[in-house]
């Protein structure tokens, strides 16, 4: 079977762009990740893509050029970008297709996501009474994981100052100030734990891939990191995610672990054997806890990496190294796949003030409702 | 006393307030609340004991976005409320808004008995909802 490589990568700048539309932003990504590549749109073979509330990503179509390009639009959840991430590898490595593009944009209103109960199988009163908040799950996750593995509140903060830091050296990032640990810790309380700094914000951004096979990347003269292990899972029973007026008494484990060890078995690697690290920190919580769902580190581990600085640039394993989540906001279709985006920055040798040296193995997780979770893990 | 929040969430006997959950006919799997609709049929009722152990917690800081949320308050005189989930041994762990006055006394591990709220609304007057208090 042929490899899966990624041979342009197009990103809009994340934040709030007032003057463009979600699809404005997905469209400018293309063009990016086309000019990247030297190819142009009628040479594409397949797309998918798309958007959580930003419409249709076909509606790209009319102003890319109406070349009779099979299009089919995502939507899976926050998992929206690693879904056509992955359908896209599926298409070549089936040997049915040499190249295409997977593109996810998006745009949300500020503020904390709105959520229909009814739309989410629940029933009225758990949105009514004010319990269908996705904050709250983030919150009584990492507040049941510090009282188990002894994760103290200032490591919540590192998490947050690191992104903070990372941004600055990441032109497509939104917040580029760095904020110091005692702003961090002080500033205000959302959902216990949780301060506002340690939470990312709903924002604005576009990103596209061009892949292609080994073949034709061969043909074209052209070169990209290859794609390793790619794999979506979906919760198990026990597991805990977010809008869940019960749980199981018997814990299970998180759809990450599943969609870690399916990709790490595809690649045929381990977690021992990654350079570098872009995982789902939708508030400080989430890294710290997917540090160990990815199996970087062992449960508790994560205290004295954070003390230490091994998920820092210039530690062992930068995590998060474009400020993640945390320092790029979260438009929902478009954020799985700006991970993929900075991992083939770094494997490329494009990270500029954020390189990580000699990065040979990039490893990317997004995490999102309904409860789902996707990996890839590309090789320069 | 007001209406209910909703029918069969929970109800009163002598020993407290209890929840009533569903268990799978199937594979004994239990959820809260029991499920309505088409999956009603494929779950029996199961009454949750009155006391349960809090396994975790967090505070609301900021109102919820209406809708869904019908509180009566509004952004100014919004109060902040504890909820958590409650561990009922060997049935399930429920989520439940948490009366108390002083959040930072919560712990997990905590005995939590089952209470009913008079909840304020914007739409429907007060209501009764359940909710969770030290035991």
């Amino acid at each position: 079977m042929t490899d899966v490589h990624i041979i342009g990568a197009g990103i809009h700048p994340f934040g709030r762009h007032p003057a463009m539309t979600g699809l404005d932003q997905g469209v400018f990504a293309v063009r990016e990740a086309l000019a990247d590549a030297g190819v142009v749109w009628a040479d594409m073979q397949f797309a998918f893509g798309g958007s959580a509330a930003a419409g249709s990503a076909d509606a790209a179509l009319p102003r890319l050029g109406l070349t009779g390009v099979q299009f089919i639009n995502i939507s899976n959840g926050c998992a929206t970008g690693g879904s056509s991430m992955l359908s896209g590898y599926w298409a070549i490595k089936s040997g049915e297709f040499d190249i295409g593009v997977v593109l996810g944009f998006d745009k949300h209103p500020r503020g904390a996501f709105n959520a229909d109960p009814e739309a989410s199988g629940l029933p009225r009163w758990y949105g009514e009474t004010g319990m269908m908040l996705t904050t709250q799950f983030f919150a009584m996750k990492i507040r049941r994981y510090m009282e188990l593995y002894g994760i103290s509140e200032t490591s919540l903060g590192r998490v947050a100052v690191k992104a903070y830091e990372n941004g600055v050296r990441a032109p497509h990032a939104w917040r580029r100030e760095p904020v110091d640990l005692d702003t961090v810790l002080n500033s205000q309380m959302l959902s216990d734990p949780l301060t506002k700094f340690m939470f990312c914000s709903p924002a604005e951004g576009g990103v596209a891939m061009v892949l292609a096979s080994d073949k034709k990347m061969r043909e074209l003269g052209l070169t990209g990191p290859k794609v390793r292990g790619a794999a979506v899972r979906t919760r198990p029973r026990g597991s805990f995610e977010v809008f869940a007026p019960s749980l199981d008494v018997e814990r299970g484990v998180a759809p990450t672990v599943l969609a870690s060890e399916a990709a790490y078995a595809m690649a045929g690697v381990g977690p021992q054997d990654i350079d570098v690290a872009q995982i789902q920190d939708t508030e400080s919580g989430a890294e710290i806890m997917h540090m160990a769902e990815n199996g970087f580190c062992a449960d508790g581990e994560q205290e004295a990496w954070l003390a230490d600085g091994v998920t820092s640039l210039g530690g062992r394993l930068p995590v998060n190294t474009d400020g993640g989540c945390l320092a790029c906001g979260e438009p929902i279709g478009a954020s799985g796949l700006r991970q993929v985006y900075e991992n083939v920055q770094q494997l490329r040798g494009r990270a500029e003030a954020r390189q990580v040296p000699d990065a040979k193995l990039a490893y990317s997780q997004v995490y999102g409702a309904p409860g789902l979770s996707a990996v890839a893990i590309l090789e320069a | 006393m007001s209406v209910a929040v909703a029918d069969g969430v929970f109800v009163e006997r002598a020993d407290g307030v209890r929840l009533i959950a569903g268990r799978s006919r199937d594979d004994g799997e239990m959820r809260f609340p029991m499920p309505s609709g088409a999956d009603a049929a494929l779950y029996d009722p199961v009454e949750l004991a009155p006391v349960g152990k809090l396994w975790s917690y967090t505070v609301q800081r900021f109102r919820p976005k209406t809708p869904p949320y019908i509180g009566a308050d509004d952004d100014k005189n919004f109060v902040p409320f504890a909820l958590g989930y409650v561990e009922f041994a060997g049935q399930v762990i429920a989520e439940g808004r948490i009366l108390i006055d002083d959040p930072s006394t919560l712990k997990i591990g905590l005995p939590m008995r089952v209470a009913i709220e008079a909840f304020p609304t914007s739409t429907r007057g007060d209501v009764a909802t359940y909710a969770f208090r030290p035991a």
